[in-house]
């Protein structure tokens, strides 16, 4: 029907463009959604002239966790209705008889009866040839010659069918009436990175077992070369005779899949590694990964690459032996408290392109938590003229201020949201020392005002 | 003069030795203040190998050590020193900060041209955890210096460190609050100075006095310094300039103690 004659015939259709990957991707994700009826579950390839996607689902030994094949198949188009697809579903012996049911069959939650190959034959005897997942062109064909329904070819000889139409016709008969096998390959979960290493002889030494590391490292790598893939975290565990087990893990800081330098990282936590009474079994496997697009070096440029490698490698080294939390690099954060404007993100991240500090005179350092101090100051606003932190007395000949820093009321969990506005001073005392003072709160409001000490400045 | 002239071959055979003579030096990096760099015999600040700078206690000497459990965040100025040679050191380079306390305030090391975009730190752990994050980073030719805080540093320790930075050629700023270490090519000290502003206009620009208390093929004066500054700090170049030659400043007058302060608020 095209779309004209449609919209003639219901004028508020609602029109979408056919998106063929779109539905094939739904109709896999939906695979992997009917793993948990059985782990022999396969996209059915569309026939032409035959509208709707379609799953296989072989369900030998599945079916009663589900009360039989009826509870099972209800349980199945229940779910499927709740989430928003109309569908039909058959359960036969063969996919062929299934597909031909489900698509055919005489009604809804229809289940081709008979698990003797005769009730399968007189089942589909009544069904449109169309059923046998043969083209239109084909089916048109057997029509021309009268042969519409399925049980009109029983009678015909091979003889005759096969000349005119090709195997398929014959194929497709014999694999619905279960003559042929027809195997459904269900779609497998991608292999997970990891590989075994069984030892004929138990392993002890050092140099042995970091050769077997080395060499698992090195398939491991060529294969994640292939996918474009690095490693962000691996782990090796090693099994020993006694049927004890350890395992040692190290991270990048980036995706990486250069075996030297993932050997490198590994080279401290196998050094302590304990072989016990010899290690019979290892396994390695890659547990974090992150896409990695292949390099392509200049080919005189080897001496440039090797130096910026050797950055990577310094931080990875830094990172596994101090934990990743402690190799940090400092970016800016959209914030007017000073104590929000900073943050802290793994070294091996890339610098912000575009960095804009916040203006005006900031500390050195900045402590955590503002420490209080005890101030004497002329009221209501003026810098204090002493003050005394940590048992020194300062007397302040300098002060600069105020910078009032506002809280950030239009954040429900500004931590300042009670104090709202604090008032900065750099002051600076006799002897050279500058500090950065605030005072919270104000002279004459409700809680008497505070002073902190937020920071030092060169 | 034979004499004269053996010596200044003794001299050199020496200084070739030590490591510390021009040729041994992997480079310099002029530190762009003139009277500085001309106190260096190598004209800048050599690189591949290890500078020593210690705070000023506000008694003038040098810090002991309670003042660093106690007292030892007010050494900004010290700090301040160290952020901007490392600012200079390395161009384009990152840096690594091995810090020993988790207050480094990015801003504030940018206004002393440490470039936070460069810089990666090593937040503070135990001190055989910093030695060895030294001694790691200071081996990776790709960073352009690296600054440690350390407290009483081993002169083995020291020794190896130094070594690391003579084969790759990175350039070490040791803050050292401790007893001064062997090997280091500089040592430096640098305390706070109050600053010059016209009256009513707050706080002047950053002084620093700036001691250089040991640089290898000088010797050092009849005032245990072998030079002394007053440095300031220049918001506008990014760089400090010489104020004033230090020792030309009255006495300070010794902190009072003053009892029965009176609190505010």
């Amino acid at each position: 029907m095209t779309v004209a004659a449609a919209l003639a015939v219901h004028p508020g259709l609602t029109l979408a463009p056919a998106d063929p990957a779109g539905e094939r991707a739904l109709v896999e994700r939906l695979v992997e959604w009917c793993g948990h009826y059985t782990p022999w579950a396969a996209v059915s390839e569309p026939v032409e002239g035959v509208a709707g996607g379609g799953l296989w689902l072989d369900i030998s030994g599945c079916a009663h966790l589900f009360g039989g094949e009826e509870g099972l198949l209800g349980h199945l188009l229940e779910r499927l209705e709740r989430l928003g697809f109309a569908a039909r579903a058959a359960a036969a012996d063969t996919p062929g008889a299934a597909w031909a049911w489900a698509r055919f069959g005489a009604g809804m939650r229809e289940r081709l009866a008979g698990l003797s190959p005769g009730g399968q034959r007189d089942a589909l005897a009544s069904l449109p040839v169309a059923a046998l997942r043969l083209g239109p062109a084909i089916a048109a064909g057997l029509a021309g010659l009268g042969l519409k329904r399925v049980g009109d070819l029983y009678a015909m000889p091979a003889s005759a069918l096969g000349p005119r139409f090709g195997r398929e016709v014959l194929l497709r008969l014999d694999q619905a009436l279960g003559l042929v096998a027809e195997p459904i390959s269900p779609r497998r979960p991608p292999a997970p990175h990891r590989l075994h290493l069984a030892f004929a002889e138990p392993i002890a030494r050092p140099e042995d077992v970091a050769e077997a590391v080395r060499r698992q490292l090195m398939l491991l790598c060529r294969r994640l070369e292939q996918e474009r893939l690095g490693v962000r975290r691996l782990e090796v565990a090693v099994f020993r005779v006694d049927g004890s087990w350890r395992e040692l893990a190290i991270g990048t800081g980036r995706a990486n899949r250069d075996p030297t330098h993932l050997m490198r990282l590994l080279a401290e936590p196998l050094s302590t590694l304990d072989a016990g009474f010899g290690i019979e079994m290892m396994r390695l496997s890659a547990s974090e990964l992150a896409p990695l697009a292949i390099e392509q070096g200049d080919w005189d440029s080897g001496a440039v690459k090797a130096e910026e490698a050797d950055l990577p490698r310094l931080l990875d080294g830094l990172g596994n032996r101090l934990g990743f939390r402690r190799v940090v690099r400092f970016a800016p954060q959209p914030s007017h408290q000073p104590e929000e404007a900073v943050r802290r993100l793994p070294a091996g991240a890339a610098p912000p392109a575009a960095v804009s500090w916040p203006a005006g005179r900031r500390p050195l350092r900045l402590f955590a938590r503002p420490e209080p101090v005890e101030v004497v100051a002329p009221v209501p606003d003026a810098p204090p003229v002493m003050f005394r932190w940590r048992a020194h007395t300062h007397r302040v000949v300098r002060a600069d201020g105020a910078e009032r820093i506002a809280g950030e009321w239009w954040r429900r969990d500004a931590p300042a949201r009670d104090h709202p506005e604090r008032d900065y001073y750099v002051v600076e005392d006799e002897q050279g020392g500058r500090f950065w003072l605030f005072r919270l709160g104000l002279y004459g409001a409700a809680p008497p005002p505070r002073w902190f000490i937020h920071g030092v400045f060169p | 003069m034979p004499t004269s002239l053996s010596i200044d071959r003794l001299r050199a055979e020496i200084a070739a030795l030590e490591g510390s003579g021009h040729d041994a030096v992997a480079g310099t990096c002029p530190l762009g203040v003139p009277e500085l760099d001309g106190a260096l015999p190598w004209g800048g600040l050599p690189l591949g190998c290890l500078h020593e700078i210690a705070p000023v206690s506000r008694s003038g000497g040098v810090e002991d050590g309670r003042g660093i459990e106690e007292g030892g965040v007010e050494d900004g100025a010290v700090l301040g020193f160290t952020a901007s040679l490392l600012g200079r050191l390395g161009g384009r380079r990152p840096v690594l900060w091995v810090a020993a306390r988790d207050d480094l305030y990015a801003p504030g090391l940018t206004a002393l041209g440490l470039d936070p975009a460069r810089l990666l730190v090593v937040r503070p752990g135990p001190a055989a955890q910093v030695l060895w994050a030294l001694e790691e980073a200071v081996r990776c030719p790709a960073l352009g210096g690296v600054a440690g805080e350390v407290w009483n540093l081993d002169f083995t320790a020291a020794r190896r460190l130094h070594l690391a930075a003579r084969s790759s050629g990175v350039p070490v700023l040791l803050l050292n609050r401790g007893q001064p270490c062997g090997p280091a090519m500089t040592r430096w000290r640098v305390g706070p100075d109050p600053s010059v502003a016209p009256p009513g206009e707050g706080v002047g620009p950053w002084r620093w006095r700036v001691e250089l208390v040991r640089c290898r093929g000088r010797g050092v004066g009849e005032d245990g310094v072998v030079s002394a500054w007053m440095v300031e700090w220049d918001d506008e170049t990014r760089g400090f300039r010489v104020a004033a030659p230090a020792g030309h400043r009255p006495p300070m007058p010794a902190p009072r103690s003053r009892r029965g302060l009176r609190a505010a608020g």
